[in-house]
Formats: structure tokens, C-alpha cells, sequence
């Protein structure tokens, strides 16, 4: 072997070495579970401010708006702007969320909560609205 | 050549196992490929001297005052010589009323205000220098950061934007982001498609981008997000005026004549990485520490004359550096940390290859200059906290002070500290010269050094009488001649010192030193 | 020639002591000619001349706030302070043992830590430019300590990289600089760049890629003791016998590539990343806390606002006391409205369209932070981190230690997550309990004592704070150019400030800085009215 590098190969031997030891784990680490699915998104990126089942802030948060039972989500459009582009305290999530993932979040939140709104949104209707927002300096 | 992991790690396993059983073994285990951080494994554990044992240590330096802690600790009956009239040796501080003499009778009294002070010998702590954390830990000795790396410090060199100091993070950006610019297009025009694969080639770009800040052509050029790290003409501030503006990065042709890899290495050296430490109020701290636990068995101002040795014992004789009476102290064991320098021409029943390998290795001259100054002007008026202007005139750099930062009143700082070809000539210097040299450089740096001078000391090592040098100088060809000879046994003399480590010139080698020394010189005195 | 013998000519002296410097006044132009600026800052406002009796009600007694009523206050105006929360700071903000911390949404955190131990859930770190909030701390005697910014002994972590074994970030630093000079040099001597770069500069960047990379006499990068005296030996210099080093292996290229190890790079080159660094000495809040021993007198705390209005004679502020219900108007000349515009935009105020518009076009970030209690301080006794960070690409994006009371036995308290963008989404989300399991899973595979030594742990999320919801201001550059001159502007007799009224968003600095503006334009106008 080169002695120059030290290659994954050793290290996986070495990990073996370890293995002897025991009850801890070396392992890749936790990762950011994927999100595929609409709900995956809603927990991951929303859940935070929106609260579970999109009951939205009370008390002093009132102003983070319940996604249940919201008529504004009745215009896709809306809640897909609102989600590229941010609103107030709410940051933007164009260029951290796909165009997929949006698509499915968006027809998540209009078919669930107790909105009725069926037909679902793709992911070419989140591109037409799609825009990139640079932020000098970072 | 598999071998150049294996058997340093299975000793590495074994040091480690020995210290600290499971939890160590597994972190040594999932850490494999790391780097070891020390070769310290805990204080020694030195138990069951045989009774009556003595041992005389000379020299109440660190290596000296550890040695006598540990075996005093392990039973043994210790006492040390000391030349000077305080403990400590090269770790020491100069403050306000104190007052050093060089070879040549030259006297210098300090003159800094109460509560500044100069480290004229060590001044930083290494966060891997485990030994000596460990007593200080020991001792009571508290610890603060000591500043290393300071992206707002200057990079001066006279051949350099005119001899016009520059910020270290506008240069260095512009280092990186030139180098990235041209291995970037280097990529991209597939100059080294033999050395990189074309998934490494692209993450090598991306990587160029990112590191370099980059622009969309892979070009380097002055734009807000460059002055996001190189600093800015205007700094964003806030209101209508808040709009930052860029600053002009300098040319790949004036980046070189900067030598500013130089800083940068510098910055990325193992023992000058963050994070350092430095004793709260002096580094002779350390040494206090160490005397408050063996200061009963020291005897001062004892100059040794002789070591002298047979099969039953170890005999010194020394000098009342006061009264000139001479006296022998007699032990079963000596352990020596005299400096080389100075040990080298005293008389010492020692074999030729010890003898040899005493006189193999020269000493360092630095030169370190402590300045004092009405007001912190660098903080004041410049926004560096601690941390090195590097320069390449003699002085090699100004290193502003960690401590009682935002402070109003007068400050210290460290004018100087000159090594090598630039030592000698300061050292051949009257103290009022020095300063001026010191001042005439520093001056060049910052302009405010003439108005705000007060006053400064300096101390150039090759003239300080009790260790006529500052460090242990190895090179290759000494080291595979000399270095086992010096540290071997001898009879009943064993040496100790940072010249008797691979650490020279820290303390940590002292004091790894004397660990290594006193276990080798306990397990002999069992066997006997 | 001895060192004895030595005695400098004037020539020999003249060229050591004088080869450099010129003029004082050369020097001086130098040294100034072509340095980029540090601040803005040149001292605090000079508000002189202020007619008697003027009144100015600030809003929100956080930093901004809070600077704005000590200087409206000490130029003469009549300053009244209300503030929604029982304590004086805002953002400025630190957790201890005994306080409590609830979330929209309900769930309570009380807080464990141990004596001495805290939290700076808000901003944490001073970078040396920011001279405005150096300027009050200096001026209250907030004592500041160095906040460890870069420690070359923390580690790197990509789950993705070296088998998801966290690495020094000195090995993979250097490891990094080593290839990329290597492949530097080859492509300088195949003639790569030669029409980019001078006969000249060649040969002098072959010089630096050698140094700066510690490159062999063959301009490759391979393992050496000179490399491991950069990325840390396999065995490092010890004493006496045994006291020989050994050097490490160098990683490859490809492996080097995987760590991604430029972006902690690229981030310790931040201009307000770079050291030296300061925090405050026993917690972030002492900010808050010295400005409000000035103005503590000014503020009404637990009121809510819930209206602001203005006409040509004054501003109407209506408020709710918190605890009694009772409503109230507070009426001045001029209003000062430090509220974060997450919170304002939700406010009645009578402003003209573009100020409305502006407060929502800036968005706030919602990231999570985490204070996590150990019983001891198993990064420095078992692995030589003192401060500094740890970066993961884990959600929990870092773990940093603390920088105050390095050495000390006992339980300490270290930042277990600062998640930004989705992992702050993902661990905000969560509720504390789940977040706290979350944060130790991640924080595990870089320092497995977690499990074993873990007391404690609190954490913020700044998506969840009631009084704030959202961490910081973030403008994108569209945004800006619409509606930043509309934020700021004088809007009758209200004007804006904090950070999100400046560029220097999410920082302490920015919040003083637009204050100061602020008050400085409003004095401006009350001149003039």
C-alpha cells in the first residue's frame, strides 16, 4: 500500500479492529431522514413555526397563520409564492426545498388539515413561480 | 512500507490502554488515523523507593522542580542546587522593579506599570502540551487563551506594497483566491486530467469556488462577497448609508512579494495552533507553582562546580554564589538539568559519549524586547485584541499582549523577538540601542510607537549568565550521534532538560524530560 | 566573529535599525493609504441642543431599544421604554438553572444547568470590528473574555466522508492545502499557466506552494515529520529515550475531497468569523443587563403593543399589560419602534404603504440552538478541545464548546446544535424532549462520551419563540433594493430600528448601529420641526 494515503479500505479494517469494543456504534451519523413524501416536508420544514396538524402559533404567535382549514390555500399559487419567496418571519425556502418537494408539500397541505382541495400540484407549477433570491455576501 | 502505521499505533494502543482502560481504548479506536496528541500519560507513577534514598537535583528550572515533586512524592530524600536566587530558570517574567544583568555587567531595571510584564523565556501554552497542563492544573495555575491567530494583525515586509503593512485577512484571502483562480482554470482546461479523476477534478473545482470565493468564471476579483472575507472599503453599517462597498483585492505579483505563506504556515504550525494558553499574570506562574510545593528543599545561589560520581554515590560542589564558600552535597542519584550551554564547561565524571554529546548541541540567542506604551493604540486605533504582526526586519514581528484587554492606561507589548542572524546583531547592542532598533522598526508597523513609548527592557539570551543561550539547538546528524548518549544513564547521574527531548526549546520537553528521566533513574535505583 | 566581539558599527546599526523607516508622517499616510475600514462606528451620537420637553416612546427594549433611550435620554428627551417581556435585552439573551423557557405551542423547558453554567440561546459571539457594541461595553464595564473562534483540534464531520469518522480539522486543513499545492506546481511546471502567470511569479509561487504546502523535494505532497508538524504526528515529540516522533499519514486526495473541509475554511476567513473574538464574561445578557442599569428606570416591562398610531401632533401607543389585562396609551412626539418586523408586521401601525410593505419582505431565520450539560469536560480532559467549534453536516450543523472556565472539573455546558436553514426547520419541529435525543444521536458520533456523561439539556427555537418568531433578519438582494430605503425611512413621526434596519443583519452590531442612525436622523428632524 502507498504510504502516502491512508485509504478507506484501511480504515474500515481499523473500524473491525474497534469492534471488540462494545455497545457504541461508529456509524455514518444520523442523517436528515429523506423527505419525500408531502408529510415528510410538512414536519421537517413547517412543523417548527405551523405546529403539528397546521394548527399554527397561539397566544403572543398568533400571527403564524393555522394552514387548517385555510381558505388561501384554495389558490395553489399562494402557498407555493409564499413558500419560494417567504412572508414576514417566515424565511424562504427556494433553493433549500425542490420544486418537487414543494409540489408534494403544497398538495399535502390542500388535501389535509381539513382542506378539500384536490387537485394536485406538480412540480412544473412550482418552477413557473420558481425564483432564485442571492443574498450578497453570504 | 505498510509499516510506517503499524507499529506506532500498536504502541499507541499500549500507551493508551495503560492510561485509561476502555473508554480511552475505544476513543483511540474510533480515532484511528488520528494524530496522538502527547506522548504524556499521566504524572509518574513512581512508588516504593527504597528508604533512606536520596537524590540531589541541579537546576530549579522546570524539569529540575518536577523531578524533585515527583521523587519527593515517591520517597526519596531530594534536594536541589540552584544558581540563581529564584526558582524557575527560563521560566520567568520580568515586571516593573525588577531588574537583569548580562554577561558583561550591563544592568537593565524595568520600568512597566504594576500588573504588566514581559515573558522574556516561554509565553505560550500549545493545547496539546498535556504534561504541563496537567501541572498547572496541579498547581493552582490559571490559565487564560493566549491569542494566536489574529486575522486583523499586519503582514509587513519592506520589499512588499511599499513597505506598507497590510491586514493578514486581505492578503491571505487574495492568496487563496489567486491560487484557486489558477487551479481552477488549470482543472477546467485540463491540464492535470493524468492526476485527478474527472469526479475529483469536479468537486477539486467546486472546492476552488467555494475556498477562493471564486467568481462565476472562476475568476478572483474584488467583489462584496470577496470583501466578506478580505474586509471591506465601507463596512455594511446600517440606515441610508449602510450599503457596504467592496474593497480592491491586490494583483497574484503583489500577494508573492508579501510572502504571506509564510504567516499562513506559520499559523498552521502543530505547536502554534489554537488553542494556546498563558498563565494569568506571568508564565513564571508555573514556576512559582511548582516552588511553592519544593521551594524547602531548594538551596540558591549554589554554583556547581563539579559532579562528581563513584560506585556508591553522587558528589556536587558548588559555591555560595554569595559568600564564595565552597561546600559538597552528596546523594545517591543526581538528576542534571543544567543548561547544556552552561553544564558543557564544568567539570562532570561522566563517559566520553556523555561528555561528547554535552558539547554537540548549541543554544539559541533570541532576542525579546517588552515595550510599554501610554495607551493600547493597537486596540484603540487599530482593532488588534492579541495575536503577531509579522514583519521581516530583525525585530520578526510585534506580538500585542493577551490580557487586560480594552484596558485603559499603560500596556506592554513585545517589541522584538529576533532569532538567528537577526538576534546577534540586537544582542551586540546596548540595551538603549536595542530599543531603538526595536522602536525604528515597530515605527514602520505602527506609527503611533514614538508618541506613546514610555519605556522597555530586553533580554537577548546569549548574554543572560545563567544560561548563556536560550534553547537546544539538534539537527539531524547531532540527534542520531548524541541524543541516546545524553540521555542514557550514566552511573548515577541521569540529565534532564528540554535539550534532552524531542520538545526543544518548550517547556513540555523539560518537563517530558524529567518524567522519562526520573522513571528510567527509579527503576534503576529498585534494581540496585 | 563572537558574540563578545560584537560591536556594531553606526552603519551596521544604521541598516538594523533604519532601513525601514522613513518619515513618521510617511508612515503614518502608509500605514493608513489603502487599509480597508473596520466600522462605521466613530463614536456615539452627538445630540445636542434638543428642545425642552420633547418626548420620544421607544419600542421594545432589546439592544436597540435600549441604546436608543440611553442616548435619547442623555441628549434631554423625555424617553419612556415599554417592552412586551418581564426582562430588559431582547435577543440579548442567556438560559441559567432556574429559568424557564416556553414555546408557542406550550411546551415548557426548565432549565438544569448548574451554578456558573448558561446558555446564549441569541447571538453569542463579538467579532473585534464591531466597534459600536465594543464601544458600550467598554463605556458600562461589560467584562469581555476571547470567545475561541478557530481551533484547529476540534473536528471536521461529514457523515459521508472518511467512513463518517470525525477528523481533525488540522489534519484535513493541511491535508487540503497539501494536494492543492502539489497539483499547483504540476500545473505550473507542465506549463499550464504560463500565459497566465510571469516567468517570474512562476518560479516565486513554485517557492510558495512548496512552503505553504509542504511539499517534498519532488513537489509532492506525502507523509513526512515535516507535514505531521502542520496535521499532528501519528506519535508526537516526546522526552528522553522514547522521545523520537513518528509522523502520520497523509489522506488522499479523494478522501480529502469527501470532508469538504474548504467550507470550515472558507468560514474561519469570514470577515465577521475572523479572530479575535470576545463574549461576554458570564453570559451574553450582561449587555443587556449594563444598558438597563442606565435606562431601567424608562421601561415598562410586560406590555404588549398592539397599536401604534401617529398624527401631525404626536404618536399613540396602545398597550396591554400583560398580567392585569389593563389597556393603555402612551403618547410622546416620536416613536422609535425597535420590534422585530417578524412581530411588527402583525401590529397595527399606521405607516405608509412602503414601511408596511417593507416589514414583510424580510424574512427571519428559525434556527435551533442547544445547550447541552455534561458532567465533566470530557472535550478537554480526553481530547484536547478547548473552545472552538466542532462542524458536522449533520442537522445539528456544530457542536461548540464553551470558552470560559477551560480546566475545570464539574459539569459544563457546550452548544450541542446551532442548526440553521432545514435541520433548524427539522429540529424545531420536534417537541424539547425529542429535539434533546435528536441533538445527542448526532452529537454522539463525533464525541461518544455523550451518552455517558449527559445531564441536561435546553433548547431554542427561534421559530417557536413567542416574543420574537424567528431568530434573525435575512434580506435577499431583491428584496433590499425594494424595500430596504422604505424600511428605514422617517415615516411621520416613527422611525425603525434593529437589526433587520441594517447590513449587518443577525448581529449585535447592527441592531446599535441602526438605532444610532436612527435616533441621529430623528434628532435631525425634530431640529427642524
Amino acid at each position: 500500500m502507498n504510504i502516502r494515503y491512508i485509504s478507506h479500505r484501511l480504515l474500515v479494517v481499523m473500524a473491525m479492529m474497534g469492534a471488540s469494543v462494545p455497545a457504541l456504534a461508529v456509524g455514518p451519523g444520523f442523517k436528515l431522514p429523506p423527505a419525500e413524501t408531502g408529510e415528510q416536508v410538512y414536519v421537517q420544514a413547517c412543523q417548527t413555526c405551523h405546529q403539528p396538524g397546521g394548527k399554527g402559533g397561539a397566544g403572543a404567535a398568533s400571527a403564524y397563520p393555522a394552514l387548517a382549514n385555510n381558505p388561501k390555500l384554495g389558490v395553489a399559487a399562494y402557498p407555493i409564492l409564499t413558500i419560494l419567496r417567504g412572508r414576514a418571519a417566515m424565511p424562504w425556502f427556494g433553493g433549500t426545498l425542490s420544486s418537487a418537494q414543494i409540489a408534494k408539500l403544497v398538495t399535502y397541505l390542500r388535501t389535509n388539515f381539513g382542506n378539500n382541495y384536490a387537485t394536485p400540484v406538480t412540480e412544473d407549477d412550482v418552477k413557473k413561480l420558481s425564483v432564485n433570491l442571492p443574498v450578497s455576501g453570504e | 512500507m505498510d509499516d510506517i502505521n503499524a507499529p506506532t499505533r500498536r504502541k499507541l494502543f499500549e500507551t493508551i490502554g495503560k492510561a485509561g482502560g476502555m473508554v480511552a481504548l475505544y476513543q483511540a479506536m474510533t480515532s484511528l488515523g488520528h494524530a496522538a496528541e502527547t506522548q504524556f500519560n499521566g504524572p509518574p507513577k513512581l512508588s516504593g523507593a527504597r528508604k533512606g534514598s536520596t537524590v540531589v537535583v541541579l537546576g530549579a528550572g522546570l524539569a529540575g522542580m518536577l523531578a524533585a515533586y515527583e521523587l519527593t512524592k515517591a520517597g526519596y530524600k531530594v534536594r536541589i542546587l540552584e544558581f540563581q536566587g529564584r526558582p524557575g530558570g527560563r521560566n520567568y517574567t520580568l515586571r516593573g522593579g525588577d531588574s537583569h544583568t548580562e554577561i558583561d555587567g550591563t544592568t537593565q531595571k524595568v520600568e512597566f506599570s504594576q500588573g504588566n510584564y514581559l515573558n522574556p523565556g516561554p509565553w505560550r501554552i500549545p493545547h496539546h502540551h498535556r504534561t504541563l497542563l496537567h501541572y498547572c492544573k496541579q498547581l493552582g495555575v490559571q490559565l487564560e487563551p493566549f491569542i494566536q491567530l489574529n486575522h486583523n494583525a499586519y503582514v509587513h515586509n519592506t520589499d512588499a506594497f511599499a513597505g506598507k503593512p497590510v491586514r493578514y485577512k486581505a492578503v491571505a484571502t487574495d492568496f487563496k483566491g489567486h491560487i484557486s483562480e489558477l487551479l481552477a482554470k488549470s482543472l477546467q482546461q485540463n491540464a492535470l486530467d493524468e492526476k485527478v479523476t474527472t469526479e475529483d477534478k469536479e468537486r477539486l473545482i467546486e472546492a476552488m469556488r467555494g475556498w477562493g470565493v471564486l467568481d462565476k468564471d472562476l475568476s478572483y476579483k474584488s467583489s462584496l462577497k470577496v470583501s466578506g472575507q478580505r474586509g471591506y472599503d465601507q463596512p455594511p453599517g446600517a440606515g441610508l448609508g449602510g450599503v457596504p462597498t467592496p474593497s480592491n483585492i491586490t494583483t497574484l505579483h503583489d500577494v508573492l512579494d508579501s510572502k504571506v505563506w509564510n504567516t499562513m504556515s506559520f499559523y498552521f504550525s502543530y505547536v502554534m495552533q489554537t488553542t494556546m494558553f498563558q498563565p494569568v499574570g506571568g508564565i513564571d506562574m508555573i514556576g512559582k507553582g511548582f516552588a511553592r510545593e519544593v521551594g524547602h528543599l531548594i538551596t540558591y545561589n549554589a554554583k556547581v562546580s563539579k559532579i562528581g560520581q563513584n560506585a556508591k554515590g553522587v558528589t556536587i560542589t558548588y559555591e555560595d554564589a554569595l559568600t564564595g564558600a565552597v561546600s559538597q552535597a552528596k546523594a545517591d542519584y543526581c538528576v542534571c538539568t543544567i543548561p547544556l550551554s552552561v553544564l558543557s564547561q564544568l567539570e562532570v565524571q561522566v563517559s566520553d559519549e556523555k561528555a561528547a554529546a554535552i558539547k554537540a548541541v548549541p543554544y539559541s540567542g533570541q532576542v525579546k524586547i517588552g515595550l510599554e506604551f501610554k495607551r493600547r493604540f493597537w486596540e484603540e486605533d487599530e482593532s488588534i485584541y492579541g495575536g503577531h504582526s509579522f514583519t521581516n526586519q530583525p525585530i520578526s514581528l510585534v506580538s500585542y499582549p493577551n490580557f487586560n484587554f480594552f484596558q485603559k492606561g499603560p500596556a506592554v507589548l513585545l517589541g522584538a523577538f529576533a532569532s538567528g542572524a537577526n538576534a546577534y546583531p540586537l544582542a551586540g547592542m546596548t540595551p538603549e540601542q536595542r530599543i531603538e532598533a526595536a522602536l525604528a522598526q515597530g515605527e514602520a508597523i505602527h506609527p503611533q510607537y514614538r508618541k506613546e513609548y514610555m519605556n522597555g527592557t530586553s533580554v537577548a539570551w546569549s548574554r543572560v549568565p545563567w544560561s548563556l543561550g536560550c534553547c537546544a539547538q539538534w539537527n539531524d546528524e547531532s540527534r542520531k550521534e548524541h541524543y541516546q548518549n545524553m540521555v542514557s544513564m550514566d552511573g548515577r547521574i541521569v540529565l534532564a532538560g528540554e535539550h534532552a527531548s524531542y520538545y526543544g526549546c518548550w517547556m513540555e520537553g523539560a518537563m517530558l524530560s524529567s518524567i522519562d528521566a526520573i522513571t528510567r533513574l527509579h527503576k534503576r535505583a529498585l534494581e540496585a | 566573529m563572537s558574540i563578545k566581539d560584537f560591536t556594531p558599527s553606526r552603519r551596521q546599526l544604521l541598516s538594523a535599525i533604519g532601513t525601514t523607516a522613513g518619515s513618521a508622517a510617511a508612515m503614518q499616510a502608509m500605514a493608513v493609504l489603502g487599509h480597508a475600514a473596520e466600522s462605521r462606528f466613530t463614536g456615539p451620537p452627538q445630540l445636542t441642543g434638543t428642545r425642552k420637553g420633547a418626548s420620544v416612546l421607544v419600542l421594545g427594549a432589546g439592544l436597540a431599544g435600549l441604546v436608543a433611550a440611553y442616548e435619547l435620554n442623555k441628549a434631554g428627551y423625555k424617553v419612556r421604554l415599554i417592552e412586551y417581556q418581564g426582562r430588559p435585552g431582547g435577543r440579548n439573551w442567556s438560559l441559567r438553572g432556574g429559568d424557564t423557557h416556553v414555546e408557542v405551542g406550550g411546551a415548557v423547558q426548565k432549565v438544569e444547568f448548574a451554578p456558573g453554567n448558561y446558555l446564549n440561546p441569541g447571538p453569542w459571539r463579538i467579532p473585534h470590528h464591531h466597534k459600536t457594541l465594543l464601544h458600550y461595553c467598554r463605556l458600562f464595564n461589560v467584562a469581555l473574555q476571547p470567545f475561541i473562534q478557530m481551533n484547529h483540534n476540534a473536528y471536521v464531520h461529514q457523515t459521508d466522508a472518511f467512513g463518517g469518522k470525525p477528523m481533525r480539522y488540522k489534519e484535513v486543513a493541511t491535508d487540503f492545502k497539501g494536494h492543492v499545492s502539489e497539483l499547483m506546481a504540476k500545473a505550473i511546471n507542465q506549463g499550464s499557466l504560463d500565459d497566465k502567470v510571469s516567468k517570474e511569479d512562476k518560479e516565486r509561487l513554485l517557492e510558495a506552494m512548496r512552503s505553504w504546502g509542504v511539499l517534498d523535494k519532488d513537489m509532492a505532497y506525502t507523509s513526512s515529520l515535516k507535514v505531521s508538524a502542520q496535521r499532528g504526528y501519528d506519535l508526537p515529540p516526546g522526552g528522553g529515550v522514547g522521545g523520537a516522533p513518528t509522523p502520520s499519514a497523509v489522506a488522499s486526495l479523494s478522501d480529502m475531497l469527501d470532508s469538504k473541509v474548504w467550507n470550515q475554511m472558507g468560514f474561519y476567513f469570514n470577515y465577521v468569523m475572523q479572530t479575535t473574538m470576545f463574549q461576554p464574561v458570564g453570559g451574553m445578557d450582561m449587555v443587556g443587563k449594563a444598558f438597563a442599569r442606565e435606562v431601567d428606570h424608562l421601561i415598562t416591562y410586560n406590555a404588549k403593543v398592539t397599536k401604534i398610531a401617529q398624527n401631525a401632533k404626536g404618536v399613540t401607543v396602545t398597550c396591554e399589560d400583560m398580567a392585569t389585562g389593563a389597556v393603555s396609551e402612551a403618547k410622546a412626539d416620536y416613536c422609535v419602534c425597535a420590534i422585530p418586523a417578524s412581530v411588527l408586521s402583525q401590529i397595527e401601525m399606521q405607516a405608509g404603504d412602503k414601511m408596511l410593505a417593507s416589514l414583510k419582505a424580510v424574512n427571519y431565520s428559525a434556527s435551533v440552538k442547544t445547550g447541552l450539560e455534561f458532567k465533566r469536560r470530557f472535550w478537554e480532559e480526553d481530547e484536547a478541545i478547548y473552545g472552538g467549534h466542532s462542524f458536522t453536516n449533520q442537522p445539528i450543523s456544530l457542536i461548540s464548546y464553551p470558552n470560559y472556565n477551560f480546566f475545570k472539573d464539574g459539569p459544563a455546558v457546550l452548544l450541542g446544535s446551532n442548526a440553521g436553514g432545514l435541520g433548524g426547520s427539522l429540529l424545531g419541529g420536534m417537541e424539547p424532549a425529542a429535539r434533546i435525543e435528536a441533538i445527542l444521536a448526532q452529537g454522539e458520533i463525533i464525541h461518544p462520551q455523550y451518552r455517558q456523561e449527559f445531564m441536561s439539556g435546553v433548547s431554542v427555537a427561534w421559530g417557536r419563540v413567542p416574543w420574537n418568531m424567528g431568530g434573525f433578519s435575512r434580506w435577499s438582494d431583491e428584496a433590499r433594493k425594494d424595500h430596504y430605503a422604505n424600511m428605514i425611512a422617517m415615516d411621520g413621526r416613527i422611525v425603525l430600528a434593529g437589526e433587520h434596519a441594517s447590513y449587518i443583519g443577525g448581529w449585535m452590531e447592527g441592531a446599535l448601529t441602526s438605532a444610532i442612525d436612527a435616533i441621529t436622523r430623528l434628532h435631525k428632524r425634530t431640529q427642524e420641526a
